[in-house]
């Protein structure tokens, strides 16, 4: 087995043990906030696929996150740090309603255009922290997390004043025409929509791009030594741009697909949390786009199995989130477990001796 | 009684690197004590042990015969131990006595005594027979006296025992000189000197004993007086090295690079390039040659397109790419050997694949329009592997588990296969072991042979006079010395030039633009 294999053999390992003492501890969190832990405790862990009907709530869960996870592994990849997903996402679902009330109703085009453009949305809101990055050098990490609320509070604006249906008894959209559905992937009574077979064709598509195109080399070479980028004759500027701006377009087709899949109207009244899950998931993933797909179904598998938690037993989902921040504390404490790493290394290095090299 | 006791001291560094494997060290207290071998034998790694900047995967250290555990440096100044590290670590902007007492600073009420400060380092001076300028800017003294600054620094902490890390590295032969006397003043008011090096004429000059390290292991201590050069270079590298390159008689054609009254202002208001003129032809190697720090670093940015907001011209194939950036200057057909080779010239999480394509990965046969070739790839890497003798288990190995000289291969296997028509290696051997230095200096000549333009910058005087057909000296930021020829020229003929004691005329120095 050589080296490569067995640190990331070692990765996974050392996911898994944080994932476990995470649950150990929300299970002592359980304890003490409800009279029925063990209860609530088994709800949240296989409530997910207790029944069909929440076995399809978990994957349409898990679509959003995939999404926002490869949207955050790109910009992660060249090391820098857009968090704007959120917005982005957020304000590709509110440019997808526009073209799914304003585009032309032909079958099988009107939601490929809706994508298109929600993903122009997404890129356009993200080319706002990359191009002040680029003229005025403006720390990305403020600037996009800034557009976040700022996608929030316009995209509201924008549903409620020029897209509400006034009919309905709450602050929606008018309903999207019947050609700006998503198709279901299977015939089944639940709407399990073609959204997962989307987010995983296009996390193969971002590895393809990321590890086999001479625009996803420039990426990760910019990320992994920015000198040696500029050194090579990288434009690091355009990289750093248009990795942003990919990213963008990525989490906006995530807005348009939650919409369209799901809800097939805007019904967001809160901002859906997706894009910074996306953050948890592309660190679970080591920003690897093959590895964002096991990281969404993990968070996703979470995320739903806090709602059945909170629905069958009356503790509040948000313990869930505790979970998922302390297994990302652990998992970016690169030392956790640091020793088996060095061991490994110490190991090979011997090996190496030996073998006269 | 004996100052260090080292027993069976292995290290190895989280990215795989084995520095040391199983030395053992010992120093008598009084003593000058050399610890010689090639870059990369492991001499740093075991002082750093020392001194505490790293901790041994295993072994165990006792200083004046008692057991200790140095876990950082301030264990080792407790210790009574020095070091002066190959770069200072001095605060530019702050006087000789700011730096010397920093960390330890005379108090007078509640701000610093500085008249105390200075009155201390006047008299350590005086005692240690180390004399500097005390109330000067440790940014406007010369190299030899920065380093003084550093010696007396560990003195005035109570150092008992000095380790001394490549200390002439930097230093002209008349400033080694000095500095030998003041090191003998030292050893014999019974200072224990430890003194790493891998000049052997120096080390016999200086040293009482010395410890021989070869690829991390003692491979022998002994009475300095008792060997010959010979023995300890033969033991050094384990087998009989003759570092002399055959080198070739070169046929100059056309002026390839051409500078013209380059002038450069950094932008903390110094002056570090004056009315720089020179011109590298095809099949030449011009010699940049200069103590450190005297602009070459910025000679080469500005060349290479890493610096901007020079004045004047720089000319390459007869087009003008005064402050081009990289990206416009490497489709120009200019290679880069950079004297920082982790900050610029790898990745080292990517793999050696990765880093041998940087420059051209957007090129046929690499890379269709958008498409890379990964077969292509590897096959290219395959091949520089071996050509270049790299060694590593694959082209997919991350650079990092290389070792210094072999990262250095990777980089020297790019920029010697990119076709180009100039080359510019700044300091192409530093810190590497001296199989590799052989093979990067051959690999240079024969690039000239080829009718590439070489433009070589290095602080290593050998290395300068065994390739180079032309030498330029530069001193503060100026051309002071220009050989058109090097036979017969030697290093302290040329240390003259580097300290500003000698100077050509004018006349003379704009001969090294040849049009």
């Amino acid at each position: 087995m050589n080296l490569k294999r067995k640190l990331l053999l070692l990765e996974t390992f050392r996911t898994l043990v944080t994932i476990v003492i995470a649950l150990l501890i929300g299970y002592i969190i359980l304890f003490f906030s409800t009279d029925e832990p063990l209860n609530a405790f088994k709800w949240f862990l296989v409530g997910p696929v207790s029944k069909t009907r929440r076995f399809v709530e978990f994957l349409n869960q898990t679509t959003p996150l995939i999404f926002t996870g490869l949207a955050v592994s790109i910009v992660f990849q060249a090391e820098i740090f857009n968090i704007g997903a959120e917005g982005q996402m957020f304000m590709g679902a509110v440019g997808a309603t526009f073209a799914a009330l304003h585009f032309p109703s032909v079958p099988f085009l009107h939601p490929i255009l809706v994508m298109i453009f929600a993903m122009f949305v997404g890129g356009l809101w993200a080319s706002v922290p990359a191009v002040m990055k680029a003229k005025w050098r403006a720390s990305e990490l403020v600037s996009s997390l800034m557009m976040n609320y700022i996608a929030f509070f316009l995209g509201l604006y924008i549903v409620n004043y020029y897209m509400r249906d006034l009919r309905a008894g709450y602050l929606v959209s008018y309903k999207y025409p019947k050609t700006a559905w998503l198709p279901k992937l299977i015939h089944i009574r639940y709407n399990l929509h073609i959204g997962i077979a989307i987010a995983l064709g296009f996390a193969i598509l971002t590895w393809f791009f990321l590890y086999r195109t001479k625009y996803g080399y420039e990426i990760r070479m910019t990320g992994f030594n920015r000198g040696f980028a500029i050194f090579s004759g990288i434009k690091v500027e355009n990289v750093e741009m248009y990795s942003q701006i990919i990213s963008g377009m990525i989490a906006g087709l995530a807005g348009s697909i939650e919409m369209m899949g799901l809800y097939r109207r805007f019904v967001w009244q809160v901002s859906p949390g997706y894009g910074f899950d996306g953050i948890i998931v592309a660190l679970l993933a080591r920003n690897n786009p093959l590895g964002v797909i096991p990281a969404a179904l993990l968070v996703g598998y979470m995320r739903t199995g806090a709602y059945i938690m909170g629905r069958l037993s009356g503790v509040a989902p948000e313990i869930v989130k505790m979970l998922q921040s302390m297994i990302i504390l652990l998992i970016t404490a690169e030392a956790f477990l640091g020793f088996m790493r060095r061991k490994i290394i110490e190991k090979e290095a011997m090996r190496m001796e030996s073998g006269g090299a | 009684m004996k100052a260090v006791e080292m027993h069976n001291i292995v290290k190895i560094y989280p990215n795989g690197v084995v520095a040391n494997r199983g030395v053992d060290f010992e120093v008598e207290e009084g003593e000058i004590h050399a610890l010689v071998g090639e870059n990369g034998a492991g001499k740093t790694t075991l002082m750093k042990i020392l001194f505490g900047i790293e901790y041994p995967t295993s072994g165990e250290i006792r200083v004046f015969g008692k057991k200790v555990h140095i876990t950082n440096p301030h264990v080792a100044i407790s210790l009574g131990i020095g070091m002066v590290h190959q770069h200072f670590m001095l605060v530019p902007s702050l006087t000789v006595a700011e730096n010397m007492i920093l960390g330890m600073e005379p108090t007078k009420f509640t701000s610093i005594d500085y008249q105390r400060a200075v009155k201390m380092v006047e008299e350590a001076a005086e005692k240690y027979g180390l004399p500097v300028p005390a109330k000067e800017k440790v940014l406007d003294l010369p190299v030899g006296i920065k380093q003084r600054v550093e010696i007396l620094k560990a003195l005035i902490r109570g150092a008992k025992i000095l380790i001394l890390d490549e200390p002439t590295a930097v230093l002209t032969p008349q400033e080694t000189g000095e500095l030998f006397q003041a090191l003998r003043n030292l050893a014999k008011s019974g200072m224990t000197i430890i003194f790493i090096s891998h000049k052997l004429k120096e080390v016999k000059e200086i040293s009482d004993r010395l410890t021989i390290l070869r690829n991390g292991k003692n491979v022998g201590t002994f009475v300095t007086s008792e060997i010959s050069e010979e023995e300890i270079s033969r033991r050094m590298v384990g087998r009989e090295v003759e570092l002399v390159i055959e080198r070739t008689e070169s046929k100059p054609r056309d002026v390839v690079l051409r500078v013209e009254n380059l002038e450069y202002t950094r932008e903390d208001g110094v002056k570090v390039l004056n009315r720089i003129s020179f011109s590298v032809r095809s099949g030449e190697i011009l010699g940049v040659a200069g103590v450190e720090g005297n602009g070459q670093r910025e000679l080469v940015e500005i060349l290479t397109g890493l610096r901007f907001g020079a004045m004047g011209k720089v000319i390459l194939n007869g087009e003008n790419i005064t402050n081009q950036p990289s990206h416009i200057l490497r489709r120009k057909e200019m290679a880069h050997i950079p004297e920082d080779r982790v900050e610029l010239g790898v990745a080292l999480k990517a793999t050696i694949a990765e880093n041998l394509i940087s420059d051209r990965y957007y090129k046929d046969p690499f890379c269709g329009r958008m498409v890379m070739k990964p077969q292509k790839i590897r096959e290219f890497a395959e091949q520089a592997i071996k050509n270049f003798n790299i060694r590593a288990d694959g082209p997919d190995s991350p650079v990092m588990m290389l070792s210094g000289g072999n990262i250095q291969k990777v980089l020297v296997a790019r920029e010697f296969t990119s076709d180009a028509k100039l080359l510019i290696a700044d300091q192409p051997t530093r810190g590497i072991d001296v199989g590799s230095t052989e093979f990067v200096r051959k690999k240079l000549i024969e690039a000239k042979d080829e009718g590439v333009a070489v433009l070589l910058v290095s602080a290593d005087l050998q290395e300068i006079l065994q390739l180079s057909d032309r030498i330029i000296v530069m001193y503060r930021g100026e051309i002071v010395g220009y050989f058109p020829k090097n036979e017969g020229l030697t290093e302290e003929e040329l240390g003259y030039y580097m300290l500003g004691v000698r100077r050509h005329e004018e006349s003379r120095i704009k001969e090294a633009l040849i049009s």
